[in-house]
């Protein structure tokens, strides 16, 4: 308990309601407990409840702490299983619609559609989110939980775990999309008797929060694909490195980290076989930075949280120099839903070489801010106006960010692009890690560009000259341009320099730090020209300094 | 017994052992690849950027100080696209802190201004960022001006690797980054430090000097040691 966040402690009492009789309950209430409908006491929400359901005699009502529901814009969220009415905004001092529904419950009752938000959507790393109690390792296995390892463990070599994840089609979903199955390969041969797993959840994109709801909602799911790529890799230990601006993440993932030791889900002799495993959680101190492999690891090891030039990969040469398998939090959470479907199935799902699903963080200007999982090939529009609910106000849309601070603006004129790695490529903007920022004719995109800059300025670790450097004299130009001070000459240096501190930086945070420069002036030069020319800042956001008149 | 690989650096055919680093073989090979963090007899860390070369196949420039050499593999590490991106990193560092070479110790004994004058880089066209930096000049016979510090950490690898005192480290991050003593003491203050002076002998600019004493006449050009501190750890096999 000791090393428990404070804030986190009330999350770890259980609450059901008393159960009187065996019989399987008539209704269930979900109340979403994830980090957002938590901040608006989704807590007392369940004790409130559960309390007036006894109230009210209803003894065959179970409430249950869930995980995320994914729409955030509506939370704190609560959720009639049998039925799928959804409540939202709801109060603690403002159950009762919520005990009357359940009342009305009946045997007969159907799931009814949710609307577009949710049909739209194929849950594939999220398939328990709001589904399962993320502290009940039973609720877990219920829903399939640990099938896949069992099946991995007592049927499958290492070879045919990787060749199945290889044929899934699978690509890391942290961003880069590098192929899984080749990761997990040359992990395997690395030369070297130990070899570690690392779940890199690091999350730092602004507006990303794919990572925690995962983490928030399902960590077991996280615990039983890192024990399966251990397996395909020859790994025996394994580390799940969290950012400590999520207590809620890490207090779960404590949780279920202790839960499956006990159940022996992890440990040594894992599900009765001789496969040895164990996981551990180093938390990060608040370095974007440390989201990059090479400075992770450094963390991990407890040095400084600097990267260094790759190769050697960490794949060859990582944790403690030994070969190393890194993984994104959604790529892992991936896994155990592939190998028990099938890689045919998840190769049948996307778009080209993108397959499956991606997790997206709808955040911005947006009406259903919130987290969704969508098929790859799903195009911008969709998920903007199908699933997001359109623009805030009825505004038009202006562009959307995606790929954080590394990203870059996809303007409304590729609406319909169909979401992939590639595509977005083309589009000069990345997959990134899922942050979806969406934006209106009330953003200034030269101050879009000037706020990634900040950002990493900010978060440069100060290594290399051109990151450390060369973002800070980015950030002045744009700043200059924003203040209506700027020349043709300053564009033209600030686009000199954006493309000499791509080339030279040494990680990847400094070679995509221009990028959100690139891509706004592709698409709006003409608004980097109003507010050098015309001095104006079409958007009305950049204060202009009136120019001096000669006299 | 290790295998050679012949490769090409500049269209010149060169020969080195596997492990060797591209700018190692260079070096050997007089060809000249300008670079401020590294130094023969300390690990690299590859974050000057100067030695940025073009390996044909790559799309990425690598650090030579830190790309092992591989058969066959062609090097150019000369051409006026790395000379226009070397020059504008050492913009990048003048213009960082305070570096007025008329008024500094280091002045024609300083290896960025050596740099700067073998780029061709006369001026500046970035602004100055010049954050208020201190002096630190409590230790009985050195100081240290942040002004002109440009953070190659050759001090604190030479403290750890060489002296094995490892009285430097850094602290902060992005351009708050700075050298500091013991956990951020004063230098003078530091019980780990044993004064040995390695750390002024290998500083490439006028951040760390002696007191009292201008470096022209102090031992910036006599590093005696680093090489042969290498040859033994290579003989030890360490």
């Amino acid at each position: 308990m000791s090393e428990m966040p404070a804030a986190a402690r009330p999350v770890r009492r259980r609450v059901i309601t008393e159960e009187i009789n065996d019989e399987a309950p008539r209704a269930w209430a979900y109340v979403c407990e994830a980090a957002s409908c938590m901040s608006g006491q989704a807590h007392d929400i369940t004790l409130r409840l559960a309390g007036r359901a006894a109230e009210a005699g209803l003894t065959d009502v179970m409430i249950k702490r869930v995980g995320c529901l994914g729409l955030c814009a509506a939370g704190p969220l609560v959720e009639i299983a049998e039925t799928g009415q959804l409540f939202g905004h709801v109060k603690p001092d403002d159950v009762e619609g919520i005990v009357t529904a359940l009342q009305k419950v009946t045997p007969t009752d159907t799931r009814q559609p949710q609307g577009p938000f949710f049909e739209k959507q194929l849950r594939v790393a999220t398939e328990n989110m709001g589904r399962i109690d993320p502290e009940n390792l039973d609720d877990y296995i219920e829903r399939g939980g640990y099938e896949a390892l069992k099946r991995v463990l007592s049927e499958m070599t290492s070879t045919a775990v990787r060749d199945e994840i290889t044929r899934s089609g699978l690509r890391g979903r942290g961003g880069a999309g590098f192929p899984t199955g080749l990761k997990w390969t040359t992990v395997a041969k690395a030369q070297g008797t130990q070899k570690y797993v690392i779940c890199n959840a690091d999350e730092g994109d602004p507006g990303a929060f794919m990572d925690r709801s995962v983490l928030e909602s399902d960590p077991f799911r996280i615990l039983e694909g890192m024990a399966i790529a251990a397996f395909a890799v020859h790994a025996t230990e394994g580390y799940i490195y969290c950012r400590a601006e999520y207590p809620l993440a890490v207090a779960r993932l404590r949780t279920a980290i202790r839960l499956a030791q006990r159940a022996g889900y992890l440990g040594a002799g894992i599900a009765d076989t001789s496969f040895n495993f164990d996981v551990q959680v180093r938390l990060g101190a608040g370095a974007f930075v440390c989201g990059e492999e090479t400075a992770l690891i450094a963390s991990v090891e407890g040095r400084r949280g600097t990267p260094r030039p790759r190769p050697p990969y960490p794949a060859v040469q990582g944790l403690w120099d030994c070969p190393t398998l890194i993984n994104n939090v959604e790529t892992i959470a991936s896994v155990p839903t592939i190998l028990r479907n099938g890689p045919e199935w998840y190769a049948g799902i996307g778009l080209g070489k993108s397959k499956g699903t991606k997790v997206f963080a709808l955040a911005g200007r947006i009406v259903n801010t919130g987290l969704v999982e969508v098929p790859m090939g799903m195009t911008l529009r969709e998920i903007v106006y199908d699933i997001g609910g359109g623009i805030v106000d009825g505004r038009p849309f202006k562009a959307v960010q995606t790929g954080g601070p590394s990203g870059g603006c996809i303007p409304a004129e590729f609406l319909d692009i169909p979401v992939s790695y590639e595509s977005l490529i083309e589009l000069g903007s990345f997959m990134g890690s899922g942050g979806l920022i969406v934006m209106d004719d009330t953003s200034c995109m030269v101050d879009v560009a000037k706020y990634f800059q900040d950002f990493c300025r900010d978060e440069s670790c100060g290594k290399c000259v051109p990151c450390r450097v060369g973002t800070t004299q980015l950030y002045m130009l744009l700043d200059l341009i924003t203040r209506g001070e700027a020349t043709m000459d300053d564009l033209a240096q600030l686009e000199r320099l954006a493309v000499i501190i791509q080339k030279t930086a040494l990680c990847g945070l400094g070679q995509g730090a221009p990028n959100p420069i690139f891509s706004t002036l592709r698409y709006f030069r003409d608004e980097y020209l109003a507010h050098i020319v015309d001095r104006v800042c079409p958007a009305g956001v950049c204060t202009i300094t009136p120019a001096e008149v000669m006299a | 017994m290790s295998t050679v690989f012949t490769f090409r650096i500049d269209g010149k055919d060169v020969a080195g052992s596997e492990g060797q680093t591209v700018m190692e073989v260079a070096e050997e090979n007089g060809i000249d690849i300008p670079a401020l963090c590294h130094l023969e007899g300390i690990h690299d860390r590859g974050a000057c950027r100067l030695c940025m070369v073009e390996i044909a196949g790559s799309p990425k420039l690598a650090a030579a100080c830190m790309t092992r050499i591989t058969e066959g593999m062609d090097v150019t590490a000369h051409s006026e696209l790395l000379l226009e991106y070397r020059r504008t990193v050492t913009e990048m560092m003048f213009v960082e802190r305070n570096h007025v070479c008329a008024v500094c110790v280091a002045n024609n004994h300083c290896e960025l201004q050596d740099t700067a004058e073998e780029l061709g880089l006369t001026h500046f066209d970035l602004p100055r960022i010049s954050p208020k930096v201190d002096i630190d000049a409590s230790h009985r016979l050195f100081a240290i001006d942040h002004n002109r510090c440009i953070l190659c950490l050759r001090c604190v690898r030479v403290c750890d690797e060489i002296e094995g005192a490892h009285t430097w480290d850094i602290m902060y991050r992005g351009l708050e980054t700075r050298v500091q003593t013991d956990m951020g003491i004063p230098w003078g203050e530091s019980t780990t430090c044993t004064s040995c002076g390695k750390c002024v002998q290998v500083c490439p600019t006028g951040a760390l000097f002696e007191k009292g004493r201008a470096v022209a006449r102090g031992s910036k050009t006599r590093r005696p040691f680093l090489p042969w501190m290498k040859v033994v750890a290579e003989e030890r096999g360490l």
